[in-house]
Order: structure tokens, then sequence, then C-alpha cells
């Protein structure tokens, strides 16, 4: 007997994502996904851009890795809510793992919540965990034709952070490479070139995501 | 690797039809794949195989079917395929497409008993 059936198969992590976005939306909170391979620059980026918007804008983190709470003990330094969540070997977060962190945090009095993801350039493009945007970081020491093997991650991504740009000099990769082949997969992405050791252009990255938070926030108003 | 996430979510659902049709051996299943997504087919397969082996759905059958990427111009309306990931319109030049296939990640028929 042939039965017909026509399921997503993340059904039942999407209606998770939805309900999360739900709950965000109702505590008018803006959430990102930030994801990139290991070592492209996710704790370093949150660590400059706390340091430099903690005044006006109540951050909290969610810190996802396979294991270590090394990375919560990082933002939790900076006076920061920071939850860790081991995933045991698995290689990206889902929307049932950020959905158990809610207990340790007060919605009430945060205005962005940022989700780190584990260290992956595949697997968590394909999971939704309930936020308004996804953030994807890449190095110039990992290569210009990363846009071109991992294209899901550039397509679901609203903005591309390219890192690293101080090493440009030691490296053989073309950031105008990068950015004609992430905007061929993905025409409206925006994308910030950054140093997050010299603090090179990290200025226009924190005005967006401050307009961001506005923006979100006046959305949810009407 | 995470297609081990992806099979056990497909066993759920799986398991939940043949109890809706009072089904009891698993023949086979046919999935929808989008290029775009992030699966490979023989992982998925193997991730089956391996959460399958021993139970009552061993030996069942995992079909996969690529759905290439399309889109339609959102300027000009012209559908097409998306080819090398360039998300513009072969017609008109626009950047502005709307994805109509290629992001599948579905189960579409089941064979029971």
């Amino acid at each position: 007997m042939k039965v017909s059936v026509v399921k997503n198969i993340l059904e039942a992590n999407d209606r998770i994502a939805q309900e999360n976005r739900a709950i965000f939306d109702e505590k008018d909170l803006l959430v990102f996904n930030l994801m990139s391979s290991p070592g492209a620059g996710k704790t370093s980026l949150l660590e400059k851009t706390i340091d430099a918007l903690k005044e006006e804008l109540k951050i909290g983190v969610i810190e996802g890795d396979i294991q270590s709470s090394q990375d919560a003990e990082r933002i939790a330094e900076r006076g920061i809510p920071a939850v860790q969540i081991n995933t045991g070997g698995a290689c990206h977060l889902d929307g049932n793992m950020i959905r158990d962190t809610f207990k340790e945090f007060d919605f009430d009095v945060l205005d962005l919540l940022v989700v780190e993801n584990v260290g992956n350039l595949v697997c968590p493009a394909e999971f939704r965990v309930g936020e308004d945007f996804k953030a994807m970081i890449l190095s110039v020491t990992e290569g210009d034709d990363k846009p071109a093997k991992y294209p899901l991650m550039f397509h679901e991504s609203k903005v591309l952070l390219i890192n690293k740009i101080d090493l440009l000099p030691y490296v053989d990769c073309s950031v105008e490479k990068i950015k004609e082949e992430a905007l061929k997969i993905n025409p409206g992405m925006t994308i910030f070139e950054i140093s997050c050791k010299t603090g090179e252009g990290l200025d226009t990255w924190y005005n967006w995501l401050r307009e961001e938070v506005n923006e979100g926030r006046s959305v949810r108003k009407e | 690797m995470h297609e081990m996430s992806i099979a056990q979510s497909l066993l759920d659902i799986i398991q939940e039809e043949m109890r809706k049709h009072n089904a009891r051996v698993l023949r086979s299943v046919r999935l929808d794949i989008g290029q775009l997504s992030a699966i490979v087919p023989e992982s998925l397969s193997f991730c089956f195989e391996v959460m399958t082996s021993g139970t009552e759905l061993d030996g069942a059958k995992l079909i996969m079917e690529i759905i290439p990427l399309r889109g339609t111009c959102r300027d000009c309306g012209r559908e097409f395929e998306i080819k090398e990931y360039a998300f513009e319109c072969p017609q008109c030049s626009s950047p502005h497409i709307d994805t109509i296939a290629g992001q599948e990640l579905s189960i579409v028929e089941m064979e029971v008993d």
C-alpha cells in the first residue's frame, strides 16, 4: 500500500522555532544566530560587540559548543548573561536546545539575544532556532572559495562579516571574490569587512546592528 | 554530519504515519531533497540503516530524489533553473528571485503493508 505523506522532515524543529520566535517577539527581543567555521572569530566578534554596545543595549548570549564552557565564561566575564549549551557531539543547535535555556534568562530586561552556534559551515544553516536573522563570519584565512563550496550557509545568512582582514597581506584570498560569489548566491546580503584584532570596520557593524534592534522594535510595535 | 538528527526526525514521522495507517511493514520511503539543502544522501542512507537495523523497520528502502533549484523572477515573472547557485534572472538580470524549488527536505511517499 502506498501512502502519500508530504511532510517537511524538519517540521518538528520548525514548530519549536516558531514558538521560540513568538516568545522573543512578545518580549520585544531581537535575536540573531551567529554561524561560522571553528576559529573564524564568533566569540571575538561578540566580545567586541558587547564592549561597544553594552552601555546602550542589554545583551544576552547563548553559546553552543560540542564540549567545554570556555566561550560562555569569556562572555560572562563582561558582565553579560551567558548560557552554555554543550551539544555532546551534535554539530548544530536546534530549536529545542534554545528553548531549554529560557529559564536562565530574564527576557524582560534584554534588548538583544545572540545565539552563537557550533563552529560548522554546513549543518547550523539547516536548523531554525527562532531567530530574526542569521549572520555568518568568514575569515580570510579560510579562502575565497567558500561561498561556492557552502552555498546554503551563504544563502540563509542575512549578514556576512569578512573577518581577519588585517591578515590579507599574508594570505592568498580575494575579498572582492568572496563578495562577488556571496552576492551571486544571496544578492540581498549585507557584507562587512572587519578585523576583530585591529578593530577595523567594526563601527559600521555596530551601527548596522543598533539600527536592526531599533527597526525590529518599531516593526513589532505596529 | 547532521544527517543523524535528520534521520531521527524522519523516523519519528514514519512511525507516526505507520500508526495512523495501522501498517506493520515499511517497504520504502520516498524523499525529496533540494539541491540547496546541505544533506549528503549517502550519509542519510547510512544513518537511516543504522537506526532501523534490528528494528521492525529493518530493510526498508530509502529512495531520494534530488530536486534542482528553480526560481521565479519578481520583476519579469520568468521561471528558470538556478544554475551554479546564481540567483539572477537570465532574462532581465534582476537579483530579486523567489526560490520555488530546491530547498526541500520532505518525505513524500511511503510504501507500507
